[in-house]
Parts: C-alpha cells; structure tokens; sequence
C-alpha cells in the first residue's frame, strides 16, 4: 500500500510537472483527485481494509492526497503566470501610434483674448454687456458727447444705412445703453465688433474693442489709473511700466491715452513702437458730465470711469501675431496655432 | 501740425533739449508722433554762382558752366537744368560733397567735357519734390558759403497729432504758449504794430449772415509787386511747415496763419467788382476753387462774393478767378472769424480739406483778427513793396463766442482727481495758461481766453489741472466698492459652453467680416432682402448678413484652395433681418463640415462626413440647456439646402435653426467639393436652459423589449419613436433605435426600424402581462398610426 501510494505520488510529480497548459492539469486534477481519481478511489476503497489497518492507511493516502494536491497548485501558479505572460505579450500596442477618434479643436484668438479680458474685469465684479451692431447716429455719436459736423467723427470712417443708421465705429454706445436701462451705479464691460470704413495693411473695416465703464460714487481718476495699471500687468502677466498720456475723447474728460513699456524692445526704441519705447493700447477717461446728464445719471453725485481697448492690437502684442487682416483670413493654419 | 524746433525757440528761449521738449508736449496732451531732421543730411554742397556758361559740344540738352564758389578758382560743372544761366546762384556740390542719396561727388566726364561738381535741385538735397531745375538761391547769398549753415538747416521738426479739441495750438503762438506753460518760460512772440494808412481806398463789406461771419476785416494794398520772391527765412519756415512756397501774397497769408494760427486770403482786387459780401451762396451758383475744380454751390455754404459772384468758399478756399498772380498790382486782404458751426463739415461735404477749414472748424481766436490782418500787411509791405490802406472791419460782437467765467471747485476738482492740489499750484496753472482767476465760493471763478474753444464748463478746467500737473503725478487707487454678489442664472447657458464644446468636438472658431457680398448672401437665403450698407468697401462686403453661412462658406474656399481638404468650423455672431426700424439682430452659433468624417488614421476608413456626424454635434449643442427632449428635427425644405438632408430644428414649436448639406447645385456654383454640411442655430433658444429637477429612482428592476416594426420609406423613425412612447405611457424610461434595415425579408418601398424600449415602474416590479399589454398596446398604435407591421 505504502509502496504504490509512493509510486503513484512519483507519477503524478512527474505528470504534473510536464503538463503545459491548464487544461492538462485540469485533466491530472481529474484522474488523482476528481470523483473516480486515483486517490479518491483508494479512500473509497479504505472500508475494504481491516479496522485496524485503516487509520495508518487512511493517513498514507490523505498525505498523498496533499501532496499531489501541493504538485497541482504550485504547477497551476506556474502556467498561469506563464499565460498570463503569453496574453500580455500578444496584447502588447505600439504606444507610439496616434490616438484614435476627434481631435480638439480651438478658439480664434479675438476670442480668446476677448475671454481673457473678460476673466480679468469680471474677477473685480465687473458685468458684461453687449449692444446691437447696426446702431442709431444718437447711441453711437450724440450721446456720447459728438454732435453732427463735431470733427471728431471725422476720425470715425462710418458705414452708414442712412442718415441716422449705421454700423456702431466702437463699443462705446453700449455705455450709453447700459446708464440708459440701469442708470447707476454700474460695473460693465462690453466686448463687440466695431465697423470702420477702412481697409490698408493696418486696417480691417472690421475688429474688436473692449469697452469698459464703471460709475459710482467717489470714483476717481486715481482709480481708473490703477485699474489699468492692474490690467496691463495681469493680461500680458509681466510688471511692464504702463503711462498715462492726456488725450481728448468727446465723451471722457479728462481723457487719457494708456502706453505701455514696448513689450519688444523694453522702452529702449525698436521698430515696433516706432523707436519711442512705448506701445499705446488704449484710451479712458473719466465719464464726461454731459454724457451723464443725456443718459438720466446724476452727474453731481456719481463720478466714473471708461476705457476702451482693440483686441486685435492687444492679440497681435500678446501672441506676436505682425498682420491684423490674418485675423479675418481664417486659415486653418493660423487658427490651430492657438489651440 | 509741423513744428520747426528753431521757430519755436525764437518765442519760447529755453523749452529744454529735443527730447525734452517732445517729452513735455507729448504728456501734456500734444502727442509727437515724430521727430525729422530738417533736411537729410548732405554736406560739401556750397552757394556758386554761374560765371559762364556754354553749351555742351556733344550734347543739346547739357550746358558746361563755370562757377564760383569752390575755392578761389571757377570750377567747370557739366549741367542737365533748363535754368542754368550765367548770374544765377545755385547750390554746388563740390568734390567729395555727399549728397542725400548717399552718392559722392567725383571728377567725372560727360560726353568728354570734364566736370568738377554738381549744380543741384532742390529735390537732390531733399529739400523738396521739386527736380525742375536748378533751386534758385536769393541773388544775395554769399557765394562759397556752405548750404547748411546758409540755410540754418541744424533744426528739427516735431510732427505734433494735435487732437481736434485744441485748435488753439494750430499756430506757432499757440504751440509757444503751451510750451511756455509746461517749462514755466516766458513767451515772446513779433509784434504787429498797425500800419498807417497810406491811403483811403476801402471796398464796402456787408455781413448778411452774422452769425456765421461775427468778424472780417478787409484792406486794400496798393501797388505791390506781385513776383517778388519770397525770402528765404520765409520759404524755409513755409517749408518745414510742409506747406509749399507759391507767390508772394499766398507766402505772406500762409506764414502768417502758421504763425497765429489765423487762416487769411488775399484777392486781386481788380479781379473783384463793387465790394465784399458774406453770405450763404444761393443754389445753382457755382465757383471755380483756386485747386481748379468747379463746384456748384448749395444754400448750406457760406460764401465771399462781390457784387456779381460768389469769389471764394469763405474759411475752405478761394476762386481761381480772383487769385493773386503775377500780373496783380493791388490785393485784397482778408482776414475774418467764421464760426465752427459755419464751416464744419461743409469742406468734407465738398471733398474738400484745407489748413483753412481744418482751423475754422475747429475754431480760430476770435480776437486774433486784427493782429493778423497788422501782421500779414507788414510781411507783404516789407516784400514786395505797395501801399497799405485803412482796414475795414465790420464787427457783430454779439454774434462772438462767448467765454464766460467757469466756476471751478475745489471740492470737485480732488474728488475727480482723487487728491487735493495746494490752491497756489491751481491759480498759477490756470494763471499761466492765460485764465483771469478770482477766489470765489469753495474754489475760484476763471475766466477763460478767447482763444480757448475747449472751455466751456468745470470739468474742462479739472482737466486743465490734470493736464498741466501731470497724469503721471496723480495718485494711483485701487478704489473699496461694495461688495454686491452677481446673479448667476441657472436658466441661461453661457456662450463659452457652446463654444467649447465645438471645440472639443474638433471645430476652429472662425470670425467671418458681418458684411458679405450680397450674390452670396442671396445663393444661402434667398428669402431674405438683407440691409444693404449705403457706403461699402466693395460689392464683396455689401450687404449686412441675414445669416452666418456666406462668411463660413468663404471660409471654406479660402482653406480649400490652401489644400486643407477637413474643415470644420464655427462662428458666433449676429445675423441682421428685416429693414431699419424693425430690424433684428440675433445672435448665432453656425457651423460647416466638410471633408473625412474623422481625423486621418492608421486604423480608420477614409469615410465622409455624413448628415449623422453633424447631427451627432448639433444634438451635443442641443444637450447642454438639459432640455433636449424639448427639440424636434423635422425635416423640411430651405431654398440653399439638400431637398433630402434638410431639417428644421424645433424647440417647443419655435424655429432654434437649420442643419443640412448645402444643395449639390450650390456645392458646384461655388466651386466646393462636396457634400458639405451646414447648421445654424438661434443663440437666444439654444442659451435657454432647463435647471435639473431631481426624480425619485426606482428600486425595481427595469426591461427592455425590442420591436422591429416594418413601415413605409416616408414614416420617420422620429415619428415612430413619438407615437411609441406616448402609447407605452410613463412606464417608458429610456428608449432607443439600434437598426434601420432594408432588403431581404422587407418589401419594396418599406423599411424595418428596430427600437428598444426601457419600461420601468418606481412603485413595482413589472409582469410579464404588464410589459405584454404595454407592447401590444404600443403595437397597435403604431399600426393604426402609421400601418405598421411587427416584423417576424
């Protein structure tokens, strides 16, 4: 009995160890240890033995049994592991190979700039705003301080659809708009299209401003100066020396035109900035009385401010970006630059 | 406004170095947009005179000439000009003189007469356009003298933007006073002593528009000599000006006009008959201006006539017929306050725009007249000789602007500002800038300079303050406002979620021109008449677009013909409907696709974009309100698109826009590749969102039944899918078609739709006899609905 116990445990060593896949060993686990296995027919058989014989043999054939059981689980972990290697070796993937499916696509960057600058006022509890583009003479001109045959619209190539028609030439009605429905105070800034009837290597008849009005009580030119000043420094995220230039805007008073340190050169004169070693990127002021007075604001107990700014000129600084008509071109290959 | 640094210095001694004085003007509000030499450098070019001269043997057109100037021999000079004469004094650039255009000055030969020099133009020292012929120097300029220094070239000239508020600084006085301010120096200026009468002779003027012409002198000099050349100082300063030397008369009024800022004219006064009248000009009357145009002359203009005609546009330019010329012995000066209101916009509405009309549109001083008038006279007498007469004037002074005292508060002034200036430094501002301040009630009460057209009320003074103190100097605040949290509604989809989610699908944001060409706008909506632009850049950008396709359209062949076959698109924007008045501007999301309907890759077919790819982003748009069980794709025809992939999208019966492949036709019109697939949806529908409302989940198990229904071609599956759902009730959680089949086992003209159905009760667990009554029940519908047969 010892003798063939040990014979047989030899053989199943044997058997088990050359077994090559799974599904051998299943069948070796089968003809030792399944229902009419090898061993389980021996432990069937123990009754047959004389009552005193049986416990020693009993023993023999349940030690045989953990052991061949011992052979199988060692076995089974070593061709798991190997076919588990085998699958992953066929699944292996050239990582190198492009993803499937969309790729992203991307904002123009009159838009981008646009959010940007929006980012930065409405971190301040500015609101947005907008205004119809095809505007009255009233909104765009006489409310904002510029009467007919004012020679400041001169500077304003206007489309016109008729006498008192025409597509807006700045943002600047939209302040107009905004006193009218919600009087004061107010905090808005109003990014759109503007129309000028103008077109050379530094003109489209179309681009964007920015405009920005903000009136309170107690509102300062100190305050428009630091605002700006906090604008400049965040949207080009460099300390740059920002100046205040008196200038004259029908609708601002005072007015002033904002440079900056030439981003190029660093005021040291290139021909960017015209060897002058500022670039000019905007105009504000403080809201004029009169254009208080014809939107229903009380002009004694509110001040306040206006900025306006062009996108593309603060895209084409920003993004390095030599020619404003690109923008209206469309070329795939100048969109995805600014994915 | 052109200013000679030289000139400047003449009025104001010590304004600061170059850089100084530009820096100053610039942050006072005179901004320099350039600073230019003079004249470009040149140097060896000396004053010669012409002591003989011979034609060239060999050739016609060239003279050899001997001149004086270069050393104390004659030099021999070879010379194309039709001006070279003996006596004439040119400048001569002798041997090794470097000339503009950076050529040297060498021994040469012409057509083998040797020349040691070059007599040269005005154009070739780059003191003008003008190559005519030789520049002829006054008869007395020292003869070897070096060009330069005869002609004090060592000047800048500041190119200085004037905004349109400060016509007072339209002349040399002006700019002098500014610059006097800023560097706290004295202003001296020439004087104008009157001019005795000579004699009595006056022209009657009459003013029968008074408000218009509140002043105008006149005088009559007698006897001048009308080709006199101007001298030197004169021209140069016209020149540095950039305003072109001419006749004597024209030389005198421009410099003067230059100098005060004062526009003057001067007439040949036999040329005018009986005497002056201002008046508006009568309708039909025409005049021929002294540019040689004629214009016929609207009842809007106001003229200078005399007794027969209209003589000149009064403040915009004269006639050629009553101008100064070489053969006038008497001249007519005038010099004469036209209001802004009289003049602006009437030279823009001729085409016309002249130093005249620039000053008197803006204003010019309205005391500044008779010292103009001293001026001009004087000059001309000292020139070219004559004979002064009295001056006319006819005054209507209640017809003057009127300066009257602002009040300036000094309350006011720091609470603009944002600080308080010392009372001194505010009354020696204003006091300097030529304003009578007295102390008045909390601040001062100004009176304000005739001059200044720009003040009328307090704040004009703040600004003056600001100004003169200094931008810089103010304070800088980051102002304490209260805090007032803004809404953020949930109802309303931001834009920049529309757009990024194109974005992520693989869309480039384009910015197409609103104005588009009115042939295009009509080949994509021809329904609508767009709002044509009354002054278009070109045809091409016409018309105001009824909607965003024509832009993305051109887009499109812009990027084809640059080989980028895969183009998706989107632009937001307004599209403008209707007429003036009633005009709708209505913000829009459209997009175009065309080309693969996937990126280019190594494990994907090359397949087109298709009607579904489209809807697929259309419908992710849709999504993001949450309300997108609220639209409907109805299929429905549009002049510009594919009559079969065409459809309407509704949302709760209102239109929220288009989506189809543009018509084959219109794909080949326009010379594009097809198919090519368009939407455009309405911003104001596709923004209104649907804030999420929670439903209770149910604990029971949901099931799923799957019908394949057998209908005609015509039914679509959108009706199939309504009909379903509405007969299988609120059971229904989800529902979906997974196969649309035609062919074996369907008959001809008919389709299979299959679709499952996920019914769901929240209160029990669903019988089969439930889920059975429900698909009969939803069975029977579609086949009384729609005919619709069960497919075995």
């Amino acid at each position: 009995m010892t003798q063939d116990l040990e014979q047989l445990t030899r053989e199943a060593e044997e058997a088990i160890n050359a077994a090559h896949d799974l599904e051998a060993l299943e069948q070796l686990r089968v003809g030792y240890l399944g229902k009419k296995g090898e061993l389980t027919k021996r432990l069937k058989s123990l009754g047959q033995l004389p009552a005193d014989e049986r416990p020693a043999a009993g023993q023999a054939i349940n030690e045989a049994k953990q052991r061949v059981e011992g052979l199988l689980q060692s076995r089974r972990e070593v061709l798991e592991a190997e076919a588990m290697e085998a699958t992953l070796a066929a699944e292996r993937v050239d990582v190198t190979l492009p993803g499937r499916g969309e790729t992203v696509g991307g904002l123009h960057p009159v838009t981008r700039t646009i959010e940007r600058i929006e980012d930065l006022f409405v971190s301040l509890g500015f609101g947005v705003a907008e205004g119809p583009e095809v505007e009255d003479d009233y909104h765009n001109f006489e409310a904002l301080n510029i009467p007919a045959d004012h020679p400041a619209r001169a500077m304003h190539d206007t489309f016109y659809f008729d006498a008192h028609h025409l597509l807006r030439t700045h943002t600047s009605p939209v302040q107009i708009r905004v006193m009218e429905d919600e009087g004061a105070p107010v905090r808005v800034i109003a990014p759109g299209r503007v129309y000028r009837c103008d077109s050379d290597l530094t003109h489209t008849p179309m681009f964007h401003q920015v405009e920005g009005l903000l009136v309170d009580e107690g509102v300062t030119f100190g305050d428009l100066k630091g605002v700006l000043d906090d604008f400049v420094k965040r949207f080009f995220e460099r300390d740059l020396a920002v100046r205040f230039r008196p200038s004259y805007f029908p609708f601002t008073e005072p007015s002033a035109e904002v440079d900056v340190a030439c981003l190029f050169c660093a005021g040291d004169g290139c021909r960017v900035c015209g060897h002058s070693g500022w670039l000019e990127i905007l105009g504000c002021g403080m809201v004029h009385p009169k254009v208080f007075e014809d939107a229903g604001v009380d002009a004694e107990r509110f001040t306040g401010y206006a900025f306006g700014m062009g996108v593309e000129r603060l895209a084409m600084l920003r993004y390095g970006v030599d020619d404003l008509r690109i923008f209206f071109d469309n070329d795939l290959r100048f969109l995805r630059q600014f994915r | 406004m052109r200013i000679s640094e030289q000139w400047l210095r003449d009025w104001v001694a010590e304004p600061g170095s170059t850089a100084e004085l530009s820096h100053r003007l610039t942050m006072a509000g005179l901004e320099v947009d350039a600073i230019e030499p003079a004249a470009p450098g040149f140097s060896g070019v000396v004053v010669g005179e012409i002591t003989a001269c011979e034609p060239h043997p060999e050739a016609e057109r060239l003279s050899v000439c001997q001149v004086a100037g270069a050393g104390s021999q004659d030099v021999q000079v070879v010379c194309g000009a039709a001006n070279a004469a003996v006596g004439l004094r040119a400048p001569l650039a002798t041997v090794g003189a470097a000339l503009p255009d950076d050529t040297i000055v060498t021994h040469t030969e012409l057509r083998g007469v040797a020349s040691a020099g070059m007599l040269c133009s005005a154009r070739e020292l780059g003191l003008s356009e003008d190559a005519s012929g030789l520049m002829a120097l006054p008869s007395d300029a020292p003869v070897a003298e070096d060009l330069w220094q005869y002609l004090d070239l060592d000047d800048n000239v500041l190119e200085v933007d004037l905004t349109p508020n400060r016509s007072d600084c339209l002349g040399m006085a002006g700019v002098a006073r500014e610059v006097g301010v800023l560097a706290r120096q004295p202003v001296t200026g020439p004087e104008a002593e009157p001019i005795a009468a000579e004699h009595g002779d006056e022209l009657n003027v009459t003013v029968s528009d008074v408000a218009a012409c509140p002043r105008y002198l006149g005088r009559i000099v007698r006897g001048i000599d009308a080709t006199a050349a101007s001298p030197l100082w004169l021209r140069e300063r016209l020149r540095r000006a950039g305003v072109r030397p001419l006749n004597v008369a024209a030389d005198v009024t421009n410099y003067v006009m230059l100098e005060s800022g004062q526009p003057m004219h001067a007439f040949d006064l036999a040329t005018l008959a009986g005497g002056i009248e201002v008046r508006r000009a009568r309708s039909g009357e025409e005049l021929t201006l002294l540019s040689g145009d004629s214009v016929s002359l609207d009842g809007d203009t106001l003229v200078i006539a005399d007794h027969a005609k209209p003589v000149a546009m009064a403040g915009i330019m004269g006639g050629s017929a009553t101008a100064v010329g070489e053969h006038t012995n008497d001249v007519f000066l005038e010099s004469a306050f036209f209001a802004p209101s009289a003049i602006a916009g009437r030279a823009r509405a001729y085409g016309l725009h002249t130093d005249s009309s620039h000053r008197f549109e803006r204003g010019v001083d309205p005391e500044g007249q008779r010292w103009a008038m001293e001026r001009a006279t004087a000059l001309l007498v000292q020139i070219a000789g004559g004979e002064a007469g009295p001056v006319t004037e006819v005054c209507y002074s209640e017809a003057l602007p009127e300066r009257g005292a602002v009040h300036l508060r000094a309350s006011r002034l720091a609470s603009v500002l944002g600080v308080e200036l010392a009372a001194d430094e505010v009354r020696g501002i204003l006091e300097r800038l030529g304003m009578g301040v007295e102390a008045a009630d909390d601040g001062w009460r100004v009176a304000v300079p005739s001059w200044r057209f720009d003040i009328e009320r307090e704040v004009d003074l703040i600004e003056e303050i600001a100004r003169i103190h200094g931008y810089e100097a103010l304070p800088v605040s980051r102002a304490a406002v209260p805090m007032a949290m803004a809404a953020s509604p949930e109802g309303h989809l931001p834009r920049r979620r529309l757009r990024r989610a194109l974005v992520d699908r693989g869309y480039q944001e384009a910015i197409t021109y609103s104005f588009v060409s009115a042939a295009l706008n009509e080949s994509l909506d021809p329904d609508q008449r767009p709002l044509a632009l009354a002054n278009p850049l070109s045809e091409e950008l016409g018309v105001m677009r009824s909607t965003l396709w024509p832009g993305l359209v051109g887009a499109l062949q812009y990027n084809r013909n640059r080989q980028q076959q895969r183009v998706r698109l989107f632009e937001t924007g307004l599209r403008f409907r209707g007429e003036l008045g009633t005009l709708e501007q209505t913000p829009m999301l459209a997009g175009i696709v065309a080309g693969r309907a996937q990126p280019e890759h190594w494990d994907a077919g090359a397949r087109a974009v298709d009607f579904f790819d489209v809807k697929a982003d259309v419908e992710a748009l849709l999504a993001l309100g949450g309300g997108v069980d609220a639209y409907r794709f109805e299929a429905a025809a549009h002049p510009a698109l594919h009559p079969g992939q065409s459809a309407r999208i509704e949302r709760d019966g209102e239109v929220a826009g288009w989506l189809g492949a543009l018509h084959p036709g219109l794909v080949q019109r326009l010379e594009l590749e097809g198919p090519v697939y368009v939407f455009e949806l309405a911003l104001p529908v596709l923004q209104r969102a649907k804030r999420p409302s929670f439903q209770a989940l149910s604990r029971y198990p949901a099931i799923r039944r799957d019908l394949a229904l057998v209908v005609d071609e015509a039914v679509s599956a959108g009706e199939i899918a309504r009909l379903a759902v509405e007969a299988a009730g609120e059971r229904v959680r989800d529902w979906m078609v997974f196969d649309v089949y035609r062919g074996q086992g369907v008959p001809a003209g008919c389709k299979s739709v299959a679709m499952g159905l996920i019914l769901q009760d929240v209160s029990r667990t669903l019988t089969e006899s439930d889920i059975e009554a429900t698909v009969t029940g939803v069975v029977s519908r579609l086949k009384q609905e729609l005919n619709a047969e069960l497919r075995e």
